[in-house]
């Protein structure tokens, strides 16, 4: 780590601290951005750096969602009494309660997803490319569908977190779920960085560029493959239990297991900022987030139409994304040895 | 156990005949769907929602006091130029790309002619009623919707007629060259830009048609395009690129599975239980290709 990097992490630092003080308008978006990241980060760990695209990071995401708002209720009160009150306040948590709930809630939301990766990964990760891409896309959409029947956890009618308690003071919810989410965030980039610095993302590259290959040279490539898919779920389980907690209300299909918004953004962002690198999808959610929340209500009901055809010119003229398209400009930044001639006669050779 | 099926017989066969009426319409879209997978391998995650447009238009000529039947001449015409345009604008920038990219970029145009639907023509479910009235099996036992016997007709009829097209004329021999190797078709002087957007065009028609029939027998919603293209992927690949029979009957197969799942758990988990079964056969195809040390490809 050289010194012009330390500057920016500590710049960033002190950046997303001072944030809900500078803005405190923002907070909520903030978080959602925090969020965001998280899900394109880990995204890319399967999908950029190993090569399997999933549809399917939503499952995790949902679960996670409905496990840590399930354990903050059920700790303290019957669940299915909770539900079936809907969103009237007929018990209400302390703060002592509400907290305590939320660190159990959270635990068990990163922990859960984490070990159904593992148990499911052996299956799934069975299969290759496109095959992948739409077993998952079907994972996340039963997923939604059968929660949706689920009586316990609210079925259709949705289920509300447990509101957030009264410590005296207005902006308490905002600066707690901001800086919630902001550390999920810190965590998810420093364990995402320390792994992308070890021979476990040379193997996931290698598996992405070649898995028969990879496979012959003795790596036992389902083991790392699972493992990928597990670090994965655990950061979307978390991301999820946060993003419970600060929208305040789950539905099955529209905002836990929602396949068409969130586990499209998802892709789209680490798409779009570029596969395969670290900050690439971290650019990638923060542009995305901007265009999406400013010019959303230019679009005023026809949000989706703008997304359908964001994805489609995405996909279209950058798929490369930001990073690559920079990479291709500037080589010499990312480490990449430019011999001026070599480049030169391979453009008279175009 | 005590599910109503196993007590009384006739649930079942009721259950049976009206799978496999539904099968044949699954067939028909799936049909489209490996046409435009063997020939231009692109997986097109918009399928449903062009069956889903194919619909509306059914739905709008019965609107305007037309019958809707009639939608199943005028909705393939209308669609094909819809799924020429959709391929001049999009998929010709992304046939030859990874099929992740293509996978993607469907997925975008799912998703905007989803909205766009929703816009045009409401949030609610319709359909249009085609006034054919009921026939009645087994002392009125057995109760079947004469548009559902039309509807399956219909798609027989119109696969015939696709499979003598592909078999007979011109551009079917092109298509089915530019499917074999596309690179040695272009050297022998097909036009393989217009042979994959007259594809195109064709599985777009192919969906109007179903689109048609489902909006006479069954209901139609903005949304409801996905599963669909979930189902007519899961036929293609039990029945493999290619396997006109083999689609047929899995086709048929997958529509008795949905109404005894429909029977057994319940209607609020039957898009649920579809989904759950693509994932159980990928996995178990993945496990049988997986002794022979293979994968699907």
């Amino acid at each position: 780590m050289n010194k012009n990097n330390l500057i920016l992490y500590f710049g960033i630092l002190i950046f997303g601290l001072a944030a809900p003080f500078l803005f405190p308008a923002f907070k909520v978006q903030l978080s959602i951005l925090c969020v965001l990241i998280v899900l394109a980060t880990t995204w890319n760990i399967q999908g950029g750096e190993m090569g399997y695209n999933s549809f399917g990071n939503i499952l995790f995401y949902g679960l996670g969602m409905y496990l840590c708002a399930s354990v903050q209720v059920g700790m303290f009160f019957p669940l299915a009494e909770w539900t079936e009150s809907g969103g009237e306040k007929t018990f209400v948590h302390t703060p002592t309660q509400f907290f305590q709930g939320m660190a159990v809630g959270l635990v068990v939301a990163a922990i859960v997803p984490t070990i159904v990766a593992g148990l499911i990964g052996y299956s799934i990760l069975g299969l290759r490319g496109h095959y992948f891409a739409i077993c998952t896309l079907g994972l996340g959409v039963a997923a939604g569908e059968i929660s949706g029947g689920i009586e316990i956890i609210g079925a259709g009618q949705g289920f509300t977190t447990p509101p957030f308690p009264d410590v005296g003071s207005l902006e308490a919810r905002g600066e707690f779920f901001y800086f919630l989410s902001f550390f999920t965030l810190i965590l998810t980039f420093i364990a995402v960085r320390s792994i992308y610095s070890t021979r476990f993302k040379l193997i996931l590259n290698a598996i992405r560029d070649n898995e028969d290959k990879a496979e012959a040279m003795g790596i036992e490539t389902m083991k790392y493959k699972i493992i990928g898919w597990m670090i994965s779920a655990f950061f979307c389980g978390l991301a999820g239990g946060i993003m419970g907690g600060l929208v305040g209300y789950i539905d099955s299909t529209d905002v836990a297991f929602d396949g068409r918004e969130m586990g499209v953004f998802m892709v789209l962002m680490a798409i779009l900022g570029g596969k395969g690198t670290l900050w690439g999808p971290i650019i990638g959610a923060t542009i995305f987030h901007i265009f999406k929340e400013g010019f959303w209500t230019f679009f005023l009901g026809w949000q989706y139409v703008a997304l359908g055809v964001l994805i489609v010119v995405i996909v279209i003229y950058f798929p490369e994304g930001i990073m690559g398209w920079l990479r291709e400009k500037y080589p010499e930044r990312f480490g990449e040895v430019v011999d001026e001639k070599d480049r030169k006669a391979q453009v008279e050779l175009k | 156990m005590d599910f109503l099926v196993f007590q009384y017989p006739m649930i079942t066969v009721q259950a049976c005949l009206d799978g496999i009426l539904l099968g044949v319409l699954f067939a028909l879209i799936a049909y489209g769907m490996a046409l435009q997978w063997g020939v231009m391998n692109i997986i097109n995650i918009a399928q449903g929602d062009l069956v889903i447009l194919g619909g509306y238009i059914a739905y709008f000529m019965y609107l305007y006091g037309i019958h809707p039947a009639w939608g199943v001449i005028v909705a393939p015409v209308i669609m094909y130029f819809v799924g020429i345009a959709i391929y001049k604008l999009v998929i010709n920038k992304v046939v030859d790309r990874d099929l992740f990219i293509s996978i993607l970029a469907t997925f975008g145009i799912s998703i905007l002619f989803m909205q766009l639907m929703n816009f045009a023509f409401g949030a609610d479910v319709v359909l249009a009623n085609s006034g054919y009235g009921t026939t009645m099996l087994f002392d009125s036992n057995v109760v079947l919707p004469n548009s559902k016997i039309f509807s399956a007709f219909i798609s027989i009829l119109f696969a015939a007629c696709l499979v003598i097209y592909m078999k007979k004329s011109k551009l079917g021999r092109a298509i089915r060259a530019t499917a074999q190797n596309a690179r040695a078709a272009k050297i022998l002087g097909v036009d393989t830009e217009k042979v994959y957007a007259a594809t195109f065009g064709i599985n777009a028609a192919l969906c109007g048609v179903a689109g048609a029939l489902i909006s006479i027998t069954f209901t139609i919603h903005p949304y409801m395009g996905l599963p669909y293209t979930i189902r007519s992927f899961m036929i293609v690949i039990v029945a493999g690129l290619g396997n006109l029979p083999g689609v047929a009957m899995s086709g048929m197969g997958l529509g008795v599975f949905e109404e005894f799942a429909d029977y057994i758990l319940g209607t609020e988990f039957r898009i649920g239980s579809v989904f759950l079964l693509l994932v159980l056969i990928l996995v178990y195809r993945r496990f049988k290709l997986s002794r022979k040390r293979e994968y699907l490809k």
